[in-house]
C-alpha cells in the first residue's frame, strides 16, 4: 500500500469548534493511526486476519473505553473525543474502529451502566488496558432486526444459571475472553450475562470467507448447556432497553467513524484527481471529476455538523435514540456513496490494494447494516416523528 | 538533573505557506501548527533522561495564547511543567533575552533547544541563550549522555561526527539524532488528561525589544514548464543549458 498522506478535510472550520483538548484526542488517535493501522492495515484486510499486534496500541490511545472514568481504567473522556477517537481509527479501517467500538460501547459500557461494582472493578481496568478482549451477543440466526424475538435463554439453576442457545454475526469473538450475552430468563425477560472463555460448553466458531470487515474477527457463541455463576448476571438493567442502550453509544461511535472512511476516500480522490492526466490535463479539471469531489466535500461537511451536534447533546445527555439513528443512517449511507464515487475517479487503481477505497466500500457494506440496518433507522426516524410503528 | 527544553510552535509542513499584509507578515489563516520537529527530537531525549535518570523536565514557549495547544501536547508527552512567556516571538534575540530570563530563573542544569526552527530558520536562538546565560554550548547535537555534573555530546559535522566531553550548564541546539524519527512519542490518552493537572505557568515577558524587523517576505519563483530533449541530441540539450538556462 502506498503512504498515509492523508489530510482531514474540514471546509467549514469545524475545529474551531473543538477545544485544544478534542484537538490534542484527535490528532494523538491521527497520528497513531497513520503510524500504526495504514503501513499493515491491507495486508491484514487481505489475509483475512485481526491485526493482534495493535491491541496494546489501541489501548494506549483510549479507544478502549475512552468515557469509562478513569477509576476503572478509562480516560475519563468526554463524547465528542469519543466520536473523534472513532472517526480516526475508522480513516484507517472500520474493522480495527468495530473492535474499538464492541470494546467500548457493547462491552464496557454495559458492565459500568447495568454491572455492580465487584463487576465493574474485575472487568472494565483489564478491558480498558487491552489485557482482555470482549464481545457482544444479541444478534441471533433468526433474529437480526427483531432482536425481542431472541431464544437464547437461561434458567435459575439454584447456584447458577443455565445457558443455552447461540449468537451470530459477533465480531470478536473468536478471540474474546469476555462475552456480554443477552438472553430470556424462565419468564421472558432479556437479561446481560458475562460468559467468559473457558466455562464448558461455551464455543466461538469464527466466521469465514467475509468481502467485508476482514481486517476484524467474526464469530458465532455457542451456548450448550452452559453453566454461568449467578454474579455474572448485569443486575442494574433488564428487558429489551438494556442492549438497546449500548447500541446507542455503539451508534453514536459510528457515526463519528463513517466521517473518517468517507474523508480518507474523499482526500485520496481529491488527491488522485491532481495528479492523473487524461487528454492531457489532470483529471480533477474535467466538470464530471469536480461533480463528484464537490458531493463529497458537501456531503461530508453536512455529516460533521450534525455529528458534531449530537456530540453536543450526548454530552449534556439529550440526545434521543432516534437522533442517533438518524446520524448513523445518513453518515453511512454517504461514506458508501462517497467510497463508491472514490472507486470510479480512480478507475483501476480503484479496485487495487495500492489505495484504501475497495476496502472502504466493500467494508462500509457491513457497516450500513450492522448495529440497526439502513432501513430499519429509516422506521425508527419514521416512528419517531408520526408516532406510527411500522414495524408490526 | 533540571532540563529545560524550549519549544517553537511552528506551522505544519505540509501547510500552504502564504503572505499578509504587503508580503509583510506571515498569513496563519487555516495553519495548523505542530512542535518544532527539531524541538521534538530535544523533547523525546529529554523523556528519556526523565525516565532512566529521574530528571525533572520543563518546557518553554515564548508566544501568544494560541501556542498554548502545543504545550499541553509537550505536557501530555510527559513533561513535568510548562512556561509560556506572554509575549509575540518576533526576532531571535528577543527570544534567546527572554529564555535566557527563565533559565536564570529556573536554575537549569541542561537547556535543550532546536537546532533551528522550520519556520524562520533563524538557527540563532540556542548559541544566543548559551551566551547570555555563559553555559557550555554544543550545535548540531546529534547525541548527548549526562553523567553527574559531565556530559558528552555528539555533534554532527561535513562528512562526520565530533564527539566532545563538556559540563554542565549546558546548552545544545539539537536535530535528528538525538533520538529518531520512530522514537517520536504519541501522546496517550492517560498522559492528555494527567496534562489537565499539571502547571502551565504564564510570565510576563522582560523589556527585549527586537534587533531586526522583517521587511517583506517572498516565495521562490514557481518552476516552470519541463523541455524534454531527446537522447541522442546532446548538442540540442549542451545549447539550451548554455545559451537559455546559462548553468553552463
Amino acid at each position: 500500500m502506498r503512504p498515509d498522506l492523508f489530510e482531514a478535510p474540514d471546509y467549514y472550520n469545524l475545529d474551531e469548534l473543538l477545544t485544544d483538548e478534542h484537538k490534542l484526542v484527535r490528532d494523538a488517535a491521527r497520528e497513531w493511526v497513520k503510524r500504526e493501522v495504514s503501513p499493515i492495515i491491507e495486508d491484514y484486510a487481505q489475509k483475512a486476519e485481526f491485526p493482534t499486534e495493535i491491541i496494546n496500541g489501541l489501548a494506549e490511545i483510549g479507544a478502549f473505553g475512552p468515557y469509562i472514568p478513569m477509576e476503572y481504567g478509562g480516560a475519563g473522556l468526554d463524547q465528542i473525543s469519543y466520536g473523534l477517537i472513532m472517526q480516526e481509527i475508522e480513516r484507517g479501517d472500520s474493522g480495527v474502529r468495530s473492535t474499538a467500538s464492541v470494546q467500548s460501547s457493547l462491552v464496557m459500557y454495559p458492565i459500568w451502566k447495568y454491572g455492580n461494582e465487584e463487576q465493574r472493578q474485575k472487568y472494565l481496568p483489564k478491558l480498558a488496558s487491552g489485557e482482555w478482549i470482549g464481545c457482544f451477543g444479541l444478534t441471533e440466526p433468526d433474529h437480526g432486526s427483531n432482536p425481542s424475538g431472541m431464544v437464547t435463554n437461561f434458567k435459575d439453576m439454584g447456584d447458577h444459571y443455565l445457558l443455552n442457545g447461540a449468537k451470530m454475526w459477533i465480531s470478536n469473538a473468536p478471540f474474546a475472553q469476555v462475552a456480554v450475552v443477552w438472553a430470556k430468563n424462565e419468564e421472558g425477560r432479556i437479561h446481560g450475562l458475562i460468559v467468559e472463555r473457558g466455562m464448558e460448553g461455551f464455543t466461538t466458531p469464527e466466521t469465514h470467507n467475509k468481502w467485508s470487515l476482514r481486517a476484524s474477527s467474526t464469530g458465532e457463541l455457542i451456548f450448550d448447556n452452559v453453566k454461568v455463576p449467578k454474579e455474572n448476571l448485569l443486575p442494574n438493567k433488564s428487558g429489551l432497553g438494556a442492549p438497546l442502550g449500548c447500541l446507542d453509544s455503539a451508534r453514536y461511535g459510528i457515526a463519528w467513524g463513517a466521517i473518517g472512511a468517507a474523508m480518507d476516500c474523499y482526500d485520496t480522490a481529491l488527491r488522485y484527481s491532481k495528479e492523473r492526466m487524461q487528454f492531457g490535463k489532470p483529471i480533477g479539471q474535467f466538470q464530471l471529476q469536480q461533480k463528484k469531489l464537490a458531493e463529497m466535500i458537501t456531503e461530508i461537511t453536512k455529516a460533521q455538523f450534525l455529528t458534531w451536534r449530537l456530540g453536543v447533546l450526548r454530552n449534556e445527555g439529550k440526545a434521543t435514540s432516534a437522533q442517533i439513528s438518524m446520524a448513523k443512517r445518513n453518515n453511512v449511507d454517504m461514506a458508501i456513496h462517497i467510497a463508491r464515487e472514490a472507486r470510479q475517479m480512480l478507475g483501476g487503481m480503484g479496485i487495487t490494494g495500492e489505495y484504501s477505497i475497495m476496502r472502504h466500500s466493500m467494508n462500509l457494506e457491513s457497516v450500513i447494516t450492522y448495529e440497526g440496518t439502513h432501513d430499519i433507522h429509516l422506521l425508527i426516524t419514521g416512528l419517531d416523528i408520526t408516532g406510527l410503528n411500522a414495524f408490526k | 538533573m533540571k532540563i529545560l527544553v524550549c519549544i517553537s510552535h511552528v506551522p505544519d509542513t505540509t501547510s500552504k505557506i502564504n503572505f499578509s499584509e504587503g508580503d509583510t507578515k506571515f498569513d496563519t489563516n487555516g495553519v495548523q501548527f505542530v512542535i518544532n520537529p527539531n524541538d521534538e527530537f530535544g523533547l523525546t531525549r529529554a523523556m528519556w533522561f526523565k525516565e532512566k535518570q529521574g530528571a525533572n523536565v520543563t518546557v518553554v514557549n515564548v508566544g501568544g495564547a494560541d501556542t498554548e495547544p502545543t504545550l499541553r501536547k509537550a505536557l501530555a508527552i510527559g513533561a513535568d511543567a510548562a512556561i509560556r512567556v506572554n509575549t509575540q516571538a518576533t526576532d531571535g534575540f528577543s527570544v534567546a533575552k527572554q529564555l535566557a530570563n527563565v533559565i536564570k530563573d529556573g536554575a537549569y542544569d541542561l537547556v535543550i533547544a532546536g537546532r533551528e526552527s522550520i519556520d524562520y530558520n533563524g538557527g540563532m536562538v540556542p548559541g544566543m541563550i548559551a551566551g547570555l546565560t555563559q553555559a557550555n554550548f554544543v550545535n548540531n547535537c546529534i547525541g548527548l549522555e549526562v553523567d553527574g555534573t559531565s556530559a558528552k555530546a555528539v555533534r554532527e559535522i561535513d562528512g562526520g561526527k565530533e564527539t566532545v566531553s563538556t559540563s554542565l550548564p549546558l546548552v545544545i541546539g539539537g536535530q535528528k539524532g538525538l533520538v529518531e524519527e520512530s522514537d517520536l512519542r504519541i501522546p496517550n490518552m492517560r498522559g492528555i488528561m494527567m496534562a489537565r493537572k499539571k502547571p502551565l505557568t504564564v510570565i510576563d515577558p522582560i523589556d527585549a525589544s527586537a534587533e531586526t524587523t522583517s521587511i517583506k517576505f517572498e516565495k521562490p519563483a514557481p518552476k516552470g514548464a519541463v523541455k524534454l530533449v531527446s537522447a541522442d541530441n546532446l548538442d540540442e540539450l549542451v545549447n539550451l543549458l548554455h545559451n537559455e538556462a546559462k548553468v553552463i
